[in-house]
């Protein structure tokens, strides 16, 4: 995995596995304000400018039931040549019901060889959690899971 | 339990056909077993798998009562394991008052249990286990244990589980996964696997920082001729459902991809039969199957279900063996151009009355409780009504022991796990300390006393139920819902989440629950570390001594709204 480069844009800590190199950490120009709204879809539209994202080539691997909500594995993967004239720009990980909704945003160019990041987020309670690819044509694209954060117990 | 309505349905059916209350007790009568019966068998193919699973911990022979609720949801909903009762019976084409009637259902469960006698038993399990061995021959046959073996007992707990890793070594076990064996702690887990003489499977645990494999996930064994790859898949929700500060550096989850990858390993290295030894609960199971590709055999542990029939999904079979010793899946596989071709398949209830026990293992058994047998034998007190504790909704031993829990801690309501395991009692049966441990021995039993708000208390029946009955099995984690004292509530296992609980109700004074209100709570199990209070048996067997008669009609406090 060392030939996967990206480009960060979030302050956020993050786990990059397989020691992937850090290649930039930059401050994201979408603004402040859509990344402190509590609206999931708001927000989706901002990162689209309005459009729809269609459903597909973003595949986000999250497990069904959260071990532990303060840090829950994500792996998301885009289905991409990654050559130069046609790649993953960047992915946007939004968990809905989080306080706050934008979780963070991967930047990637054609180096970058694949569109894959694994990271762990926190969340506060059982929801879908969406994925955003934005493809260097201009397109949207969209993967969706559902993580539940439970009391646990009672098992057996 | 047999109740009024359907014991005058059932007499005036008999009636109709005998013509005579006589009649229908020789009906009854009638059913003489052998163990040559029990065991009678056509054997097929080149490998027989012999299944156990869910023991825990039950060296002796129980009662075991099958649940009388057992709900599926969204694609599961009326398949099997989800029938119960007459539904059941008519499903498998079983007759109400048989052996298997007893043994399958809980129909008729007090009457049929002081015909039948009592299930299980190691020594039991063992004798089936040679015979099947004897007669098959050793080179074609594999003793598979689906976990949960090591826990549930007062000689689990006092020896951390080295009873039943003994008894199982003794066995001649050939491989197992797990689930509760998880709750004695990384460290002793380890130190047990190292004494082990058979390999312990689990390809879905991985190290939760580095995201790397902790344990062998599968094994190829040569049976028959026939390469017979094993994959071991533990528990998917064990550091949900279980402490995880007990285990803190092992991450788990269904892995689907990780299990499809198992299972192309072991095609490339030859395997001519798959086989998922699993721990994920027969709903999760039925679901993998359907998804995963190459599995010839899923031998289903976790939810208990004692199914005697194999169920297909694509070219899978699944094969679900009950739990607490009462039952020995035998599973016969022809193997032709690298896969499963037939196979014969008999779910043999241990009926331990008609299995003579082995020499060898009632040995090991008896050398085993010695030590303990005075605190196993103390007599606290009698039950007239059946003690069980199986079924989605409510047990009467789990209203036994919120019932004490209330008493003891003097606190409004009371939170029981849903545990599936523990075995039951019948009228008349004295109960002794060692019942009360097979209901309660686990390594966090304190008992909390807490205030809690009505908010807070509706959240947890709804992330319980939600636990239960969300239609996605891959989100179920295969406990029954959470036995309640001191709250009346609606269940309506259809509707989504947070709308499952309606009318929760204080039953003392039968008002509604306030959401803002503070409600003294007591419970036990609680999957956090830290917690605080006398162990849960110590407090049941303190109020069973001073009731000396116990009498719990079934509850009434839950309504199923379908």
């Amino acid at each position: 995995m060392n030939e996967v480069r990206i480009k960060v844009i979030d302050r956020r800590e993050f786990l990059v596995t397989s020691g992937a190199a850090i290649a930039a950490l930059t401050a994201l120009t979408s603004g402040a304000l859509a990344r402190e709204t509590k609206d999931p879809t708001k927000l989706l539209q901002e990162i689209t400018g309005g459009a729809a994202p269609t459903e597909g080539k973003v595949k986000l691997e999250m497990p069904e039931i959260a071990e532990n909500g303060a840090t829950v594995p994500v792996k998301v993967s885009v289905d991409s040549p990654m050559t130069d004239k046609d790649y993953c720009e960047s992915v946007t990980l939004i968990a809905t019901k989080n306080p706050s909704v934008y979780v963070c945003a991967f930047k990637f160019t054609p180096d970058s060889g694949k569109a894959w990041v694994s990271t762990r987020i926190r969340m506060a309670q059982t929801q879908e959690v969406w994925a955003v690819a934005k493809m260097s044509d201009g397109k949207f694209y969209i993967g969706k899971t559902t993580v539940k954060v439970t009391i646990g117990g009672c098992g057996g | 339990m047999l109740n009024r309505r359907d014991f005058i349905q059932l007499a005036l059916a008999t009636l109709a056909v005998t013509g005579s209350v006589e009649g229908f007790r020789r009906a009854l009568a009638d059913e003489s077993l052998t163990q040559d019966q029990l065991l009678a068998f056509k054997p097929k193919g080149q490998v027989t798998l012999i299944h156990v699973t869910d023991i825990h911990a039950q060296l002796v022979p129980i009662y075991f009562r099958e649940p009388d609720v057992n709900l599926g949801v969204g694609p599961m909903k009326g398949l099997p394991p989800h029938l119960t009762g007459e539904d059941f019976l008519k499903h498998y084409g079983i007759r109400r008052g048989t052996p298997d009637a007893y043994a399958l259902t809980y129909l008729d469960f007090a009457e049929l249990a002081k015909k039948y006698g009592k299930v299980g038993g190691m020594d039991r399990v063992a004798t089936i286990v040679k015979a099947i061995r004897a007669e098959r021959g050793d080179d074609r046959c594999l003793v598979l244990d689906g976990g949960d073996t090591w826990q549930g007992s007062y000689t689990s707990l006092q020896t951390q589980a080295q009873d039943m890793v003994d008894v199982m070594n003794a066995l001649g076990t050939s491989a197992m996964t797990a689930h509760w064996e998880f709750t004695f702690g990384a460290e002793r887990v380890q130190e047990l696997i190292e004494q082990l003489k058979f390999p312990w499977l689990a390809g879905n645990v991985i190290d939760a920082q580095w995201e790397e494999p902790v344990f062998k996930a599968w094994e190829m064994f040569e049976r028959g001729g026939v390469k017979v790859a094993v994959i071991g898949q533990a528990f998917p929700y064990t550091p949900v459902a279980n402490p995880r500060h007990m285990i803190p550096g092992w991450s788990f989850g269904i892995r689907e991809k990780m299990v499809q990858k198992h299972v192309n390993d072991a095609r490339e290295a030859g395997a001519e039969l798959v086989v998922l030894l699993s721990h994920n609960g027969y709903d999760v199971d039925r679901k993998l199957a359907s998804r995963v590709k190459g599995i010839d055999v899923v031998l289903v542990g976790h939810t208990h279900d004692a199914t005697p029939q194999v169920e297909r999904v694509g070219k899978t079979i699944l094969v679900s063996s009950g739990c607490s010793g009462k039952f020995v899946s035998r599973l016969d596989v022809e193997v032709k151009d690298g896969r499963m071709a037939g196979f014969t398949y008999k779910l043999i209830p241990v009926f331990s009355d008609v299995i003579t026990p082995d020499a060898d293992m009632r040995k090991l058994i008896t050398e085993i409780r010695k030590p303990h047998e005075k605190v196993l034998n103390e007599v606290l007190g009698t039950t007239e009504t059946p003690l069980y504790r199986r079924g989605n909704l409510a047990g009467t031993f789990d209203t036994l022991i919120t019932t004490a829990l209330m008493e003891e801690r003097d606190a409004e309501i009371a939170l029981s796990p849903g545990f599936r395991w523990g075995p039951s009692l019948i009228p008349g049966q004295q109960i002794r300390a060692e019942d009360v441990y097979s209901q309660t021995a686990i390594t966090y039993p304190e008992v909390y006393r807490t205030e809690m708000t009505g908010k807070r208390l509706k959240e947890i029946l709804e992330d319980v139920c939600d636990n239960l009955y969300n239609p996605d099995p891959y989100y179920q984690q295969g406990g029954d819902m959470v036995r309640t004292g001191g709250i009346l509530f609606d269940i309506h296992p259809y509707e989504k989440m947070g709308n499952r609980i309606q009318n929760l109700r204080l039953k003392r004074t039968g008002e509604p629950i306030e959401a803002s209100k503070n409600y003294v709570v007591t419970g036990w199990a609680s999957v956090n570390p830290g917690v605080e209070g006398p162990p849960v048996w110590e407090l049941v067997m303190n109020w069973i001594r001073k009731q000396k008669t116990i009498s719990i009609p079934e509850q009434r406090d839950v309504r199923l709204v379908t």
